[in-house]
């Protein structure tokens, strides 16, 4: 807190109170952001569940013998190129170029609903090999982290589409470029903690 | 996938009239239908007196959908009372049941009741009786104290009450629809695996926590960007009121710990609903990673429980000893260094694991590190009443009651902290009496003596002296005849969650309990007469903004405070800004008033409660298609709420002006025309 401010929308510092309303704060970019801080510990008990039982097959397929890394290097391709589009997307916010941001919204938006299609058929295809969540531990860690980071995306795509409609309707107006910045941040949270889910569970799965 | 139970149907799940326990014809039927008897009528006669004098109306508008911090906080702290008579119900019938039930006599409740009554009894006095009672408090007092005119998100706070209450109402629901959980108040697999517990219990239990906790992390956010955000200008962190730093450190513990809950209770959502393997004891499943995880979140929430009640103690001997709080800034250390050791310290649940004698030696070091802030603190208020002119008024009452009974809880505390002592002691009535000497005497205590310093700014009247203390040596008294004997029998090795013994020689111990019991019962009765009588006496014990003397920012603004909290954003210089204030001649302004922006009531909480409560009900029973709809109904009302773009609106520099003529100030503290 700066005290000295305090004089631009008051008087004297003897004062007890702001003869003006002070400014008003607004927190919702903190709060994101804290809330994101809070969604690592959801991430972080599901890895530290996946560290404790990524090894328990119970007789069932390990990960090498389940886990696809080509179709690994597309999805992740795909995740980080729809992440950096929505920075272009933003970028275009800033310059106030309302059709500019919708197309690369929409671009980034694509790709992550191509990433989150590719994940239904990952998944689909391990279940029909009978290597499904209830198979054995390890495999019950493994779809519940990459589901529930598979979710968020689904999540994102969802507030995407909603975001972009708002912005169709109500153009670059305060509020939207708050949640636009909000929704920055999911978009390269979930960036981030794919590439713990990438290294983690598919690289060292693929080894051990 | 796990299959369908036999009995399941499309239209009502696995729900069958069999599934309503007050239909069977036994003494644990009857029990439940004279409760149920009792809710409805109860029930009935208060919705009755809301349409006959009308208030649908003033509820909905002034209540339910209000955004306002300083009702949200009263409804929390209403929740948290009622739900307080249904934990203590469990209570007496614990209490009486192993008080009769030797050789045998085997008591009035079969052992699977008994289970219940234990499990629902736990999670119902942590979530819904000390959370909402701290949220609650956190929620009327801190933006008071900070100078501020709301949270940062009030409609967040609003949605976040709604979430706690349907929680506390999928715990109640199970009294009458089904049954509940007989794990414990921890959920413990493999017991809470579908294998085990096929029924609805469990079921209900991690839905009612889910809702309850995913409100308490919004609330957790909502308040720290509060704290950081909206402090009034000229207040620096270490300028703020003690119980706000312990709000923030609370927060904090929230955001770090809550999210580890919903978690864990989903991995044994996805064991339960979708046949994983996470907890089973076959197919590689690890039963000790959910007690491991589950801890993790559980030990800081005993401290997330405590540490805005330190802050409450500090304001109360501050202002009762007529003294700055001493030490105020090891004071603000020793709470963060207790928020962080917290983290620290979960495995001290589980020494018998068997994780090694270094590991243990680790938890038990921590945990014993973890007393040195405790106790600072305890020094602290001593040394702040120490050569004060302190008066022993209610509050004061349960800060010395606490002072007293929480630094023995905290000995015995040290005592299981011990690995090798742990070992005999653990799941033994000493851990049991320990835990309720630490949270009777630290949050129940410290609840009290909040309801009794803040109530009088809540409501512009003070609560009655007298049933006060009548209260205050019910529970004192009360406390330590039903717990001293679980320290006994604990030493000599009585294991907890029994619903029958075969030693006679326990019983005696078990009636003195059973008496405590009874004295707290009467110290819960008096303070309810407490408010009844102070209702009734509201003319006679009418107070200004300012009734104790107090020293920091809430008794600045009028009793009750305005929606807007305070006519203009005041000014800090000095800790304890109020004292400040009235040493330096402070005139309340009476001129130049401003329009007040605040944020406008919404029904989208109600809306979002009830939706999520359908769905997780329908969940519990297995009901797809109603969880289906529900569920894209929620998500649909959430959409449509976030095409309004109008949340805020003006109270007019009129009606500020008006209410600062006519509100209720103390005549020292009456203004003077700018």
């Amino acid at each position: 807190m700066n005290t000295t401010v305090a004089d631009t929308y008051g008087s004297a510092p003897t004062d007890f109170y702001c003869a003006k309303e002070p400014p008003a704060h607004n927190g919702t970019l903190i709060g994101f952001w804290i809330y994101l801080m809070s969604d690592c510990f959801v991430f972080a008990a599901l890895f530290v569940s996946y560290a404790v039982l990524g090894t328990s097959y119970a007789g069932g397929p390990t990960g090498a013998e389940v886990l696809d890394l080509p179709g690994l290097a597309v999805n992740t391709a795909l995740l980080l190129i729809s992440s950096v589009t929505f920075g272009f997307a933003m970028l275009q916010m800033q310059k106030r170029n309302k059709a500019g941001m919708l197309m690369w919204l929409a671009v980034a938006g694509l790709l992550a609903a191509c990433f989150v299609g590719l994940e239904i058929h990952e998944f689909l295809g391990m279940i029909a090999e009978g290597a499904g969540p209830d198979r054995s531990a390890f495999l019950s860690a493994f779809f519940t982290l990459v589901g529930t980071h598979g979710l968020h995306v689904t999540v994102g795509c969802l507030w995407l589409i909603v975001l972009m409609v708002q912005v169709g309707r109500f153009g670059i107006n305060e509020a939207n470029v708050r949640r636009l910045q909000c929704l920055s941040m999911f978009w390269h949270f979930l960036d981030l903690v794919w590439v713990g889910v990438f290294s983690y569970v598919y690289l060292v799965g693929v080894l051990v | 996938m796990s299959s369908h139970p036999a009995n399941w149907n499309f239209l009502t799940g696995r729900f069958t009239l069999d599934s309503l326990p007050f239909l069977n014809p036994d003494l644990e039927g009857r029990i439940v239908l004279v409760t149920l008897i009792v809710v409805a009528v109860v029930g009935l006669a208060i919705l009755g007196a809301i349409t006959k004098y009308k208030k649908w109306g003033y509820l909905w508008k002034e209540w339910f959908t209000s955004v306002d911090h300083k009702k949200l906080g009263i409804m929390y702290m209403i929740l948290a009372t009622v739900m307080l008579l249904r934990g203590f119900s469990d209570a007496v019938m614990m209490r009486s049941q192993q008080a009769v039930a030797f050789g045998s006599n085997m008591g009035y409740l079969p052992p699977e009741h008994y289970d219940q009554i234990f499990s629902a009894h736990g999670a119902i006095m942590i979530f819904f009786v000390g959370m909402a009672y701290i949220v609650g408090l956190m929620n009327y007092v801190m933006p008071l104290q900070i100078g501020s005119r709301d949270v940062a998100f009030p409609f967040l706070n609003n949605m976040s009450f709604w979430f706690t209450f349907w929680g506390a109402i999928m715990f109640m629901v199970s009294l009458f629809v089904g049954d509940f959980s007989t794990a414990g108040w921890l959920g413990y697999p493999p017991v809470t695996e579908l294998a085990h517990s096929p029924g609805v219990g469990v079921d209900y239990y991690i839905w009612g926590l889910q809702l309850a906790g995913v409100g308490t992390l919004l609330t957790g956010i909502n308040f720290v960007v509060t704290l950081i955000k909206m402090r009034a200008p000229g207040m620096s962190l270490m300028k703020m009121p003690m119980f706000s730093w312990t709000t923030l450190a609370t927060s904090g513990l929230i955001i770090a710990t809550f999210p580890v809950l919903t978690a864990t209770l989903l991995l044994l959502t996805m064991d339960r609903y979708l046949g994983t393997h996470f907890f089973t004891a076959g197919f590689g499943g690890n039963v000790m990673l959910y007690i491991n995880l589950i801890w993790v979140w559980g030990h800081p929430e005993v401290y997330i429980l405590i540490l805005p009640l330190f802050g409450v103690f500090s304001e109360i001997v501050a202002t009762f000893s007529r003294k700055p709080l001493f030490g105020y800034a090891s004071m603000v250390y020793a709470t963060l260094a207790i928020m962080i050791l917290s983290y620290l310290v979960w495995l001290h649940h589980f020494f018998t694991m068997g994780s090694g004698a270094s590991v243990n030696s680790f938890f038990s070091l921590t945990t014993m590190i973890i007393s040195i802030p405790t106790g600072a603190k305890i020094f602290n208020w001593l040394f702040t009443m120490y050569r004060g002119r302190v008066s022993f008024s209610v509050p004061m009452l349960w800060t010395m009651g606490f002072l007293f009974t929480f630094t023995i809880g905290g000995m015995t505390g040290v005592m299981l902290s011990v690995a090798p002592a742990d070992f005999l002691l653990h799941n033994s009535l000493f851990l049991i009496a320990h835990f309720h000497n630490v949270i009777i005497g630290g949050v129940v205590f410290g609840i009290f003596a909040a309801i009794n310093y803040w109530f009088p700014k809540a409501f512009g009247f003070r609560l009655d002296e007298f049933w006060g203390k009548v209260s205050f040596w019910g529970w004192q008294l009360g406390f330590w005849f039903a717990f001293g004997p679980l320290y006994v029998m604990g030493l000599m090795g009585v294991t907890r969650r029994l619903s029958h013994f075969d030693d006679p020689s326990l019983q005696k111990w078990f009636i003195i309990a059973a008496f405590g019991a009874f004295l707290i019962a009467i110290g819960i009765l008096a303070f309810i007469i407490q408010i009844y009588v102070s209702i009734r006496r509201r003319k006679e014990y009418a107070v200004g903004n300012d009734p104790w003397d107090g020293r920091t920012l809430e008794w600045a603004t009028s009793s009750p405070p305005p929606a807007y909290n305070f006519a203009f954003i005041p000014r800090v210089h000095e800790r304890d800004a109020w004292w400040d204030m009235k040493t330096h001649g402070y005139k309340r302004p009476l001129e130049g008033f401003n329009n007040v922006h605040m944020p406008s009531n919404t029904a989208t909480g109600v809306v979002i409660g009830v939706l999520s409560f359908v769905c997780t009900f329908a969940l519990v029973w297995y009901i797809w298609w109603l969880a289906a709809v529900s569920f894209v109904g929620l998500i649909a009302y959430a959409i449509f709420h976030t095409f309004n773009y109008h949340r805020e609106e003006h109270i007019p520099a009129e009606e500020v002006r008006q209410f600062e003529h006519t509100g209720n100030w103390s005549p020292e503290t009456q203004g003077a025309t700018a």
